[in-house]
């Protein structure tokens, strides 16, 4: 599993871990009943604090994204959940939300913002696709 | 009932006229790590010095396991591991020789451990502790720091002028050392994206004062840099209350609150401003914001 920590933006460093492994399933890299690396394994490999680490987990289990099972180890919720669908609904909000607010920003009227967002979208459709900007090197 | 591991309260510190320690309050919990900020001659290494007992309080108080270190030290430095910034150890000595050496002051030293970190340092038991590289003496230094298993591992600047190799040790070694229930980790550092990455909890040391000491995770929350209107222009902005730190002038100003979204709210209403814009800010700002020169009082042009 990989996770790339920035502490450039002022996002804590456990929400990163929590959004890219919740990127991660919602995209389908980490399959159902896939095993998480241990906390403290996870800790050393990317250099944070466990306790940071564990916070993650805690919260992917109380979303039901993970679940602990036996005594130690952390696995990819079994089956189709439809907290993916979900999540990836509140990954794109947070994006059109910047999206509307630079928008708002500059005065662009909501019509002219959608207008242009089917323009974009008849274009995105001619072109191969980008690569994800999470996958690329900082 | 947990006891803080360390306790200093109200310590004051001059060397000859000049006041390094000003009256420093710290309360470090047991367990997790702590990182001690503060920029070059702020007094981290004097703060460090007072809980090893190589330092005694010239006022106030310092106690670490709940002993004074200077009047116990047995009972305080054999339960310490402490690597100091310009890293002395015995030149003359080889590698394999530090080591006994080293094992001859803690009852705890645990031989294989030592070993396992001779190994995965690379350090060569025949080299001479004087013809070791920077980084292998960061290495050897906290090999002995880290070999009898201690509750306290005190690190003054660990990362200071090393490849980003060295530093990977170094972080790993805090991160392993906490790993192990109960142990605690104190350093200093002016990285702060180590910190980050690190500290459960950080305080920031600046002219001599404890100006900030708060979990980790409440200091991203807690700051923002908000862009804010003036209705009517001033010359200087009142940094007071929820505001630390401002840049601008006239009508438009960048601020540097602390508090909830709520309260920026409320104070930005009560200076018949308007927000403009709200971001998050990462470590470096916020030291930056509450380091920088003295607060501003108000002077409100009409």
């Amino acid at each position: 599993m990989h996770i790339h920590i920035s502490t450039r933006d002022g996002v804590p460093i456990y929400l990163q871990i929590v959004r890219q492994i919740k990127h991660q399933i919602a995209s389908g890299i980490l399959a159902p009943g896939r095993e998480l690396p241990s906390i403290r394994e996870l800790a050393e490999n990317i250099l944070v604090n466990p306790n940071t680490v564990a916070r993650a987990y805690r919260e992917l289990e109380t979303v039901g994204l993970v679940e602990k099972r036996r005594t130690a180890g952390t696995y990819v919720a079994e089956g189709p959940s439809p907290l993916a669908r979900h999540e990836k609904v509140r990954m794109l909000s947070e994006r059109m939300d910047g999206l509307l607010a630079e928008a708002s920003q500059m005065k662009v009227p909501l019509e002219d913002l959608i207008e242009l967002l089917h323009q974009r979208a008849r274009a995105f459709a001619k072109k191969p696709p980008l690569q994800n900007p999470q996958d690329q090197a900082p | 009932m947990n006891q803080p591991i360390i306790e200093i309260r109200d310590l004051k510190r001059c060397f000859g006229k000049k006041v390094v320690l000003d009256g420093v309050s710290l309360t470090i919990p047991t367990g997790g790590v702590f990182g001690l900020l503060g920029g070059n001659g702020a007094g981290k290494t004097t703060v460090l010095r007072h809980t090893l007992g190589l330092l005694a309080a010239q006022s106030g108080s310092v106690r670490v396991f709940g002993l004074d270190p200077v009047a116990d030290p047995v009972r305080t430095l054999g339960r310490i591991g402490y690597l100091s910034e310009n890293r002395e150890l015995p030149e003359w000595m080889r590698i394999h020789q530090l080591i006994s050496y080293s094992q001859a002051f803690y009852p705890n030293w645990d031989p294989d451990y030592a070993e396992s970190l001779r190994n995965m340092f690379e350090l060569d038991p025949k080299a001479y502790v004087r013809a070791l590289s920077r980084g292998q003496r960061a290495r050897a230094g906290l090999l002995v720091a880290l070999a009898h298993r201690p509750d306290l591992l005190v690190l003054d600047e660990p990362s200071s002028g090393l490849d980003p190799v060295v530093r990977r040790d170094i972080l790993g070694a805090i991160i392993r050392t906490i790993a192990d229930e109960g142990r605690t980790v104190l350093f200093s550092s002016h990285l702060l994206d180590e910190v980050e990455r690190v500290a459960d909890r950080i305080a920031i040391l600046h002219h001599g004062r404890i100006q900030l000491c708060v979990p980790m995770d409440q200091i991203l929350s807690s700051h923002r840099r908000v862009r804010i209107r003036l209705s009517s222009a001033v010359s200087r902005f009142p940094t007071e209350g929820i505001w630390i730190h401002c840049e601008g002038s006239g009508h438009d100003w960048s601020v540097v609150a602390e508090g909830e979204m709520h309260d920026i709210q409320t104070e930005v209403s009560r200076l018949q401003a308007e927000i403009l814009t709200v971001e998050p800010m990462n470590l470096d700002d916020i030291f930056v914001a509450r380091t920088a020169g003295k607060p501003l009082t108000a002077e409100v042009r009409s």
